[in-house]
């Protein structure tokens, strides 16, 4: 059983008794009577393969173990508090005999987060039982055909529209391929069927997300975390109901956003402000869109190679899906040593996202000290508290609640008197969710995020004919994430997140043979070079948001939902093919390409 | 056979070269041969007998940082880190040969070291951030 069709059909059962490791239900209205009365239905089937993070540095744990000390390990990985409860059940050992250090850790992307406790369990149970110290490094090949990736998803639409364009229902039905054994699955499911119905405004909708078992190597988290899955799949089948109702793709959503007081599909009320309409036309106006919409198709012609433009309009959920973030409750302490130096002490990682250069950005504003004062302490599961895993740039969401005080000087000053008096300075603070925020995990409604970033993405594509090579030739990434506390690093997220999506598309194909990654290596799977990128040109709209640290939102995942649909949107636009199975690698254009009879 | 990569790292213990595909792919290893941007993890040891090498570890001098290492700090051309060295020599590789490199000089010239984090952008721009510090001539 490979597939997701394999799983469904039921022929085998490989987990429970129907191959479904979780699935949800969200329902909002009465989509069938919505759906008996439509003027227009528009149906469309769209795939997403699986994708492998490749963080340039393959996993690597250290460990130390004997019944005397209990089990140390240091290594690579994004949630030292997930490693930590894996070794404390596996040897049977009290918390305190288990230590977690993460050293450096040259990226993760969610592929460092489930799968370093396994590696840590092989490399601790190895020490003990030698008693020596054991380390393990995986090669690139052992790492790709091993670890988790993004999981593969096959997501339906149905959707009701009315003549001028407004969406009357929605009938998703969303699958991903979680592979032989439950991991993550069940929370990247939750937060890829969520935002199945984006940010539109409709009455009926129903949104029906599974997971299924298979017999390849478990799927697990990946920047997005099930997000760009079902968006890829709405913002595909969004300019195709466009199309049916005769209208241009910008027009159509324009008629279908939310706006501030609407209802999400999870009845979540919005009540921050958000204008997708100020997102979409600032993103159409830096790209050229409409004049390059009519301009492309005039000159296209008998070209050789074709050109278009596509975007994608989208939100993404800040922070821990539902009740998440109150079942974490997690804690981030701050500490001043005698010297006036400030020490952060979160179980957030740093991997490559900036974590350090916030915290202490943030901590030194609160106290109103110099950034070079604070100082963020390596996570060490002896010294930290459990300030949640660092996914869903959960980081910046939640652990910045920092106290407040004086200038530097009178700050010095005070931390040597509290110190010499009553020894240390140390405050802890547990993560609050903002005021009024409910969630129902049982019906599936309410509160599904504290907030939501929101997004226009804008591609522009050079389609070669006879090569059946896709270009990205521009990239216009416009959003709203709240206040950005640095531009550098938010917008290197951004690009770095843009990067990933291109890939996605249109290069990173893992090769499944009898259950097994086929092209395990960097030689053969593909993921873009400083050749195959166009300029990413970034823009903020800045809202802050109240109940974020210094009035921001999550950022780092949101960047992977958008570049897919609108690439793929702009390739229709090039080439009249409406391809709904991504990665789109020149094998796979070219036989859509002459199997229709339009080109 | 031993590798440069494995001595560098494993004898001399300069951990500053990484590892990331072990198969000439990702440029992880870049170090300079004589002056050349060569993948350690594909060059036998014994070619690199009586050549002068030069890792991350040699880039800066004393207690200044070489200005491609501030102009990576400064742009925000280094997420995670581990491309870094490789990159940074690569970097410094192609001032060599072209010290007012254009974009596509930039892009070709770093076409052999990869990046997850990033998406190139900022390297680019730390790239150009370099040239405007550099003496005319090297």
């Amino acid at each position: 059983m490979s597939s997701i069709d394999d799983a469904l059909s039921g022929r085998e059962v490989v987990w429970g008794t129907d191959n479904l490791f979780k699935s949800y239900t969200v329902a909002r209205g009465d989509v069938e009577a919505a759906f008996a009365g439509a003027p227009i239905v528009v149906e469309g089937e769209y795939e997403t393969g699986s994708q492998e993070q490749l963080y340039i540095e393959p996993n690597g744990m250290l460990a130390i173990a004997d019944l005397q000390n209990g089990v140390t390990v240091w290594g690579s990985m994004q949630c030292p508090y997930y490693v930590h409860r894996a070794l404390a059940g596996l040897f049977n050992l009290p918390a305190e005999k288990i230590r977690v250090v993460q050293m450096e850790t040259g990226g993760g992307f969610g592929g460092k987060e489930e799968y370093p406790s396994i590696i840590a369990g092989h490399a601790a149970l190895l020490a003990w039982k030698s008693g020596r110290p054991v380390k393990i490094v995986y090669s690139r090949a052992e790492d790709m055909v091993a670890t988790t990736k993004r999981h593969p998803s096959r997501t339906k639409h149905r959707t009701a529209v009315t003549r001028d364009g407004r969406l009357l229902a929605m009938d998703v039905d969303f699958v991903i391929d979680g592979g032989a054994y439950c991991t993550l699955s069940p929370v990247v499911l939750s937060r890829g069927t969520i935002h199945a119905a984006g940010p539109y405004r409709c009455d009926h909708v129903r949104i029906r997300g599974r997971a299924v078992a298979t017999n390849v190597p478990p799927h697990g988290a990946f920047r997005g975390f099930g997000a760009p899955q079902s968006i890829f799949a709405l913002e595909r089948h969004m300019d195709r109901v466009a199309a049916a109702v005769g209208l241009g793709p910008d027009e159509f959503r324009r008629r279908n956003f939310v706006h501030a007081g609407d209802t999400l599909a999870v009845g979540q009320v919005i009540r921050e402000p958000v204008s997708m309409n100020t997102l979409l036309d600032r993103a159409l106006a830096l790209a050229g869109y409409h004049d390059k919409r009519r301009r492309f198709v005039e000159e296209n012609g008998t070209r050789a190679i074709k050109k278009g433009i596509g975007f994608s309009t989208f939100m993404h959920g800040a922070g821990f899906t539902g009740s998440g973030e109150d079942h974490l409750a997690s804690v981030v302490a701050v500490e001043a040593t005698r010297e006036g130096v400030v020490r952060v002490l979160a179980a957030s990682t740093e991997i490559g996202q900036g974590t350090n250069t916030i915290f202490s950005q943030i901590a030194a504003e609160a106290l109103g000290i110099d950034p070079d004062d604070v100082e963020v302490v390596q996570p060490d599961t002896s010294e930290v508290p459990n300030s949640g895993p660092t996914v869903v740039h959960h980081a910046l969401v939640d652990a910045g609640v920092l106290p407040s005080v004086h200038s530097r000087a009178e700050f010095r000053a005070a931390c040597r008197r509290y110190v010499d008096s009553y020894g240390t300075l140390r405050a802890t603070s547990r993560y609050q969710p903002p005021p009024g925020v409910r969630w129902d995990d049982q019906t599936y409604q309410g509160d599904a995020y504290g907030t939501y970033a929101w997004a226009a993405y804008v591609a522009e594509v050079s389609v070669d004919t006879t090569t059946y090579e896709i270009r990205v030739d521009d990239f216009v990434a416009v959003q709203e994430v709240g206040k950005v506390i640095n531009p550098t690093l938010a917008m290197g997220q951004i690009e770095g997140g843009v990067a990933q999506g291109v890939g996605w598309a249109l290069y990173e194909d893992v090769v499944w043979r009898e259950g097994r990654m086929a092209n395990a290596q960097m030689t053969n799977y593909i993921m873009p070079t400083s050749m195959d990128l166009p300029e990413i040109r970034v823009h903020f709209e800045e809202v802050p948001y109240p109940y974020g640290p210094a009035g921001a939102k999550g950022i780092g995942e949101l960047p992977m939902d958008g570049p897919a649909p609108a690439i793929f949107n702009a390739v229709e636009h090039a080439t009249g093919i409406s391809a709904t199975r991504l990665p789109l690698t020149p094998e796979r254009l070219m036989e859509l390409m002459c199997a229709s009879p339009a080109v | 056979m031993a590798r440069l990569l494995d001595a560098l790292r494993l004898q001399i213990g300069l951990t500053g070269t990484k590892e990331g595909c072990g198969e000439g792919e990702c440029g992880a290893c870049s170090v300079l041969l004589n002056g050349e941007l060569v993948n350690s993890c594909l060059t036998p040891l014994a070619h690199a007998d009586g050549t002068d090498i030069v890792t991350i570890e040699g880039v800066a001098s004393d207690e200044q940082l070489h200005v491609v290492q501030q102009a990576f700090i400064q742009c925000g051309g280094a997420q995670c880190g581990i491309c870094t060295p490789g990159m940074v020599l690569a970097a410094m590789s192609l001032l060599a040969r072209t010290p007012q490199p254009t974009e596509a000089d930039i892009r070709a010239g770093l076409a052999g070291n990869l990046c997850r984090c990033t998406g190139y952008m900022r390297i680019f721009e730390s790239v150009l951030e370099a040239c405007r510090h550099l003496p005319p001539k090297l």
